[in-house]
């Protein structure tokens, strides 16, 4: 892979939620739930972000796109500081850069038409005349695989993967470069959700898309994504280019991970890695490396020292004391 | 092998503000003694609603069996008392739910939940109660059980209350335990450890297992005997090995040509076209035809169910063979 320029890049950055004690006590600590984290987004590739619940991907998606202020650290969209722009370059940022949730009950006022719906951006930042953001929006449902006809429609007359296509039809109105998708499939059904996956993977080579695709389902990421990173309590354990990361995971939370996945096929021969406990609360991690209390080969140094991210070769990076 | 449970010809049926629905049509359903038998499809197929029906749990009165016989052990759980029911229910047939925080009641200790159980359905003193509570979370892999019995819920993570669940579940040692979606909230991680977990209980205890999912992978991990539901109706049905080897009908196929595999190949999936059709308007003839790849005139009338290879059953009038 030739060095691709880099649309978004993160360095160092954390974010903590400070938690209200019960009663009279103040500061009863605080939420790790993004800890010193560094990655770059190159343009033009598909960024897979996975972990488990809890493990703060949905929060680190949201403190790169400053949907979230952070607590410490720095994000870099086309070379600017996004954590420096002033209000007119910000509201430009919110044009490029664009989210798509979870849940596409939620994210559609239920008392507005779809073609609204989908305008409003349009509107919003006041793009063209009202004909052109109506042929817009035609064009745009197009584009997802509905038809114009159904603009003046309401959400609840359509079923949940189709709310998934306008919501994707509404962050591709303002033409952006990024897009942000939070676990875009894992409300729908297996056969819907082949569909949107598909239709993700169409609009980014038609559109010349970024992604940052968030999930903790491993076979949706290895199928949409070019590069993978593993988070596990708030850092990144893992990041490597998806082939490396799928056929030979390194470190032992990724390991563990993708053995844990169920296969469907029954013929399959496998080992499993069981886990045992719980993922510890970002409140009070493990002092050393966040793994060890779950790892299978922790040595003395695990729980003792934290193991940064390094790489071991180009472009595949580790913490993990016990590799490289 | 002798069945433990078996449903005959069942129907419920839901009064809705658009009409009669028939969520469940002419269910057919074996469970072996100390078997594990899947239940697939996708929401609203019915998957849940034959397990609602087993154990008469249906929202009345919106909610009827219409018709049909559900066999437990030879009797007919549908023509019960609601008293007979309920010494069956969470006794000899219990059931595990999706949502382990919404089934289990926040303003009391998990170890009191599980008392509850034991003293009613097994009539045990509050100290033998307290005794087999510690049993049951050893059992179910939950560390420091006499800790824990004092814990409420809110108190516990997702994959604990799980355990909780199957724990009270299991207090009675039931004959059967329905599971739908146990482990579809749960991390993979933890997910792995629960199917684990229920694999070997199933072997210690010797019960059977009804397990509803929508996950194919969950099902080839630990099911023997596999249904495929589309539309309220089976669609197939065969051992695991056969159906994941030679799906045959066209739904089926769809589902696994939809799934992206670990280590799968690269190229673009392969989606079903279209969507579920509503229960209240369903294509006349078979329900998947408006999505089939076949879909021939014949396709109109309603196919039945046929056995095409020994033990392997589909409802298509073109299976792939």
């Amino acid at each position: 892979m030739t060095l691709a320029e880099t649309i978004l890049s993160a360095e160092r950055l954390s974010k903590h939620y400070p938690l209200r004690g019960a009663g009279f006590s103040r500061r009863a600590g605080v939420v790790r739930a993004v800890e010193e984290v560094s990655l770059s987004v190159r343009k033009g590739e598909v960024f897979g972000l996975v972990g488990e619940s809890g493990c703060g991907k949905s929060t680190l998606g949201r403190a790169l796109l400053r949907l979230e202020e952070p607590t410490a650290g720095k994000v870099f969209f086309s070379g600017g500081n996004l954590g420096e722009f002033g209000k007119a370059r910000l509201k430009q940022f919110r044009k490029e850069a664009q989210i798509i949730y979870q849940d596409p009950y939620s994210a559609l006022n239920p008392r507005k038409q779809i073609r609204h719906l989908i305008e409003e951006p349009l509107a919003i930042h006041q793009v063209g005349t009202s004909k052109e953001r109506r042929d817009r929006v035609a064009w745009l449902l197009k584009v997802v695989g509905l038809l114009p006809e159904q603009g003046p429609r309401y959400p609840h007359e359509f079923s949940g993967g189709q709310r998934q296509r306008i919501v994707i039809a509404r962050a591709l109105a303002l033409n952006p470069q990024l897009l942000l998708a939070d676990e875009p499939v894992s409300a729908l059904d297996v056969s819907i959700q082949a569909q949107i996956i598909n239709l993700l993977k169409e609009l980014q080579a038609e559109f010349h898309l970024t992604y940052i695709f968030i999930s903790h389902d491993l076979s949706v990421v290895e199928y949409i994504a070019d590069r993978v990173a593993v988070m596990y309590l708030g850092r990144i354990v893992e990041l490597g280019p998806k082939k490396e990361f799928y056929t030979e995971p390194v470190h032992p939370y990724s390991q563990a991970l993708l053995s844990a996945a169920p296969n469907p096929d029954p013929t399959a021969k496998r080992q499993r890695i069981i886990l045992t406990g719980d993922v510890p609360s970002p409140i009070n991690p493990p002092p050393g490396c966040p793994f060890h209390p779950r790892c299978r080969e922790r040595q003395d140094i695990c729980s003792e020292e934290l193991p940064l991210l390094k790489e071991l070769v180009a472009g595949h990076a580790v913490a993990c004391h016990l590799r490289g | 092998m002798e069945p433990v449970l078996e449903i005959k010809g069942l129907k419920t049926q839901f009064q809705s503000k658009g009409g009669l629905l028939t969520a469940v049509d002419g269910m057919d359903l074996s469970l072996g003694r100390g078997e594990t038998l899947g239940l697939v499809g996708e929401s609203g197929c019915g998957k849940s609603v034959t397990a609602l029906s087993i154990l008469q749990l249906l929202a009345k009165p919106a909610g009827r069996i219409a018709e049909g016989q559900i066999l437990f052990e030879g009797r007919d759980l549908v023509k019960m008392s609601a008293p007979e029911i309920r010494r069956i229910r969470g006794n000899e047939i219990s059931m595990i739910f999706q949502e382990p925080m919404t089934c289990l009641n926040p303003v009391y200790t998990v170890g009191f939940q599980i008392q509850e159980v034991l003293r009613k359905h097994r009539r045990m003193s509050k100290r033998e109660a307290v005794t087999e509570t510690v049993n049951m979370l050893g059992l179910v892999g939950i560390p420091e059980p006499v800790a824990r019995i004092d814990d409420y819920p809110h108190q516990l993570s997702g994959g604990m209350r799980q355990r909780i669940m199957i724990a009270m579940a299991l207090s009675c040692h039931p004959k059967i335990m329905i599971a739908d979606e146990p482990t579809t909230a749960l991390d993979v991680t933890i997910q792995a450890q629960i199917l684990d977990l229920i694999g070997r209980l199933k072997e210690e205890i010797g019960m059977s297992v009804l397990l509803i999912t929508h996950d194919l992978g969950v099902v080839a991990e630990i099911c023997r005997q596999v249904v495929v539901m589309y539309a309220g109706k089976m669609v197939e049905s065969a051992e695991v090995k056969e159906l994941f080897v030679r799906p045959a009908h066209p739904y089926t196929i769809g589902l696994f040509k939809s799934l992206p595999k670990i280590g799968g190949k690269e190229g673009a999936l392969n989606p079903i076209p279209g969507v579920v059709p509503s229960l209240l308007h369903l294509p006349s003839g078979c329900a998947f035809r408006d999505r089939c790849f076949k879909n021939k005139s014949r396709c109109m009338e309603e196919p039945a169910l046929r056995e095409i290879r020994p033990g392997h059953k589909v409802r298509c009038w073109e299976p792939e063979s």
